[in-house]
């Protein structure tokens, strides 16, 4: 009797083998219950998974304590100092800023040439006119922060520049205000402004 | 009454035996290539998007930075999808009456995302890191392709463990100078192998020991 039965598992166990292995088939670890970026999610109304920040919540982090830092303004006028100390290490990381934002429209040299501009329909500032190399440093955070606007949006005018601080953080836009600075010196330079040791290397 | 089968039938029962089990294997063989192949994994085929945006055009013909959309690349685990106000930085004023930008104007007037299709995807339980990537020194187009050069995107190399591996067991074969990165034109130098031992060395890459152990990408 035993032996029967044994006989007969052995005779069908393929069966409950095959099912165990076509039963291996499925994809749950593939895609995981779990939401990941941009993963859509029904549970909350607007069926995104990337929820927006609660009101009136501050991220870890993301205090804005230091109000010049932020704004560049101070009582409401644009600052003429960086709030912090200027390095080589932070003009560069200014240059790398400026070459991926800025440089699309304004030129990598800043003149307002560009690919963009010489297509139309945006008419990107020059750094090199008066008016702008006169401007307080401040100005240049304002701006990037802010955005320009031509004209009043609620009467006919339009935004010509969108803001960046959702994009650049408050240091890499006050590196970019430098290496601006920085660019505007290299174009109005004389030979006077070069080191007399470096004066040799310079063309004429 | 003669017997129904000849002789030589028991060849064939033979054979048949045979012929049966090879099918068997010959399908699961069949199946297993059929499921790596290019064709089941969609490599090489453009992905149509809500809105016919152009890397060509906009990486290349305008000269736009990988990171003036893809911000998060070099800074988070996740490489993002630019939001709707990227887009509408330039096309507020840039050919802002284009029908084929309709689903851009509606989403920034609305606040509905525009959903775009997945290109580039990795299993759940693949805790891919995009960010460690970018700054060790792994290029966009080592794994992307030259997307600069395609008005559509498509995925140029099947995700596989197998390619992660073969990386993460020879760096010294593919990482770049930091400043080449974003270069979607780059060509590895004749000397790659010794450039790639000094380049992991100086930014300090982990051993091929430690880069193949399970938990470096499984959790």
């Amino acid at each position: 009797m035993r032996l029967a039965a044994l006989t007969r598992i052995l005779r069908y166990g393929w069966v409950a083998l095959l099912a165990a292995l076509l039963a291996a088939c499925h994809q749950d670890m593939y895609n995981q219950p779990k939401v990941q970026t941009y993963d859509p999610s029904s549970f909350f109304a607007d069926g995104r998974g990337s929820r927006p920040n609660v009101p009136g919540t501050v991220a870890v982090g993301a205090a804005q304590t230091d109000e010049y830092l932020y704004t560049g303004l101070v009582d409401g006028v644009e600052g003429d100092v960086m709030p912090f100390a200027v390095s080589r290490e932070l003009l560069e990381r200014g240059q790398q800023q400026y070459n991926i934002w800025c440089a699309v429209c304004h030129g990598e040299s800043g003149y307002g040439q560009s690919m963009v501009a010489q297509r139309g329909g945006i008419v990107p500032a020059n750094f090199h006119q008066e008016r702008l190399r006169e401007a307080p440093i401040g100005h240049y955070f304002n701006v990037i922060t802010n955005g320009v606007y031509r004209g009043d949006p609620a009467n006919g005018g339009y935004q010509s520049m969108y803001s960046y601080a959702s994009r650049i953080n408050a240091e890499d836009r006050w590196a970019i205000a430098a290496y601006i600075r920085a660019l505007q010196l290299s174009q109005n330079a004389t030979l006077d402004d070069v080191p007399p040791e470096n004066r040799a290397s310079v063309g004429p | 009454m003669g017997q129904i089968f000849p002789r030589n039938a028991n060849m064939l029962a033979w054979l048949s035996i045979f012929a049966g089990l090879l099918l068997a294997v010959e399908l699961t063989l069949i199946l297993a290539v059929y499921f790596r192949s290019n064709y089941f994994r969609q490599i090489n085929v453009a992905i149509e998007q809500p809105v016919p945006f152009s890397h060509q055009l906009h990486n290349s013909t305008l000269g736009i930075d990988c990171r003036y959309c893809h911000v998060s690349a070099n800074q988070s685990a996740f490489a993002n999808i630019p939001a709707t106000e990227t887009c509408m930085t330039c096309h507020s004023q840039i050919a802002t009456n284009s029908p084929r930008l309709a689903l851009v104007r509606e989403s920034y007037a609305t606040g509905q995302p525009i959903e775009w299709v997945k290109v580039h995807r990795v299993p759940d339980f693949v805790y891919f890191n995009h960010s460690i990537h970018v700054n060790k020194g792994i290029g966009c187009s080592n794994c992307h392709g030259q997307v600069n050069q395609m008005p559509v995107v498509w995925q140029t190399q099947a995700f596989y463990m197998g390619w992660c591996l073969n990386c993460h067991r020879n760096p010294e074969q593919y990482v770049r100078p930091r400043d080449e990165v974003y270069n979607m034109d780059y060509v590895a130098p004749a000397n790659q192998l010794e450039l790639g031992a000094q380049l992991v060395r100086e930014y300090g890459i982990m051993s091929p020991d430690q880069l193949t152990n399970c938990w470096v990408c499984h959790r």
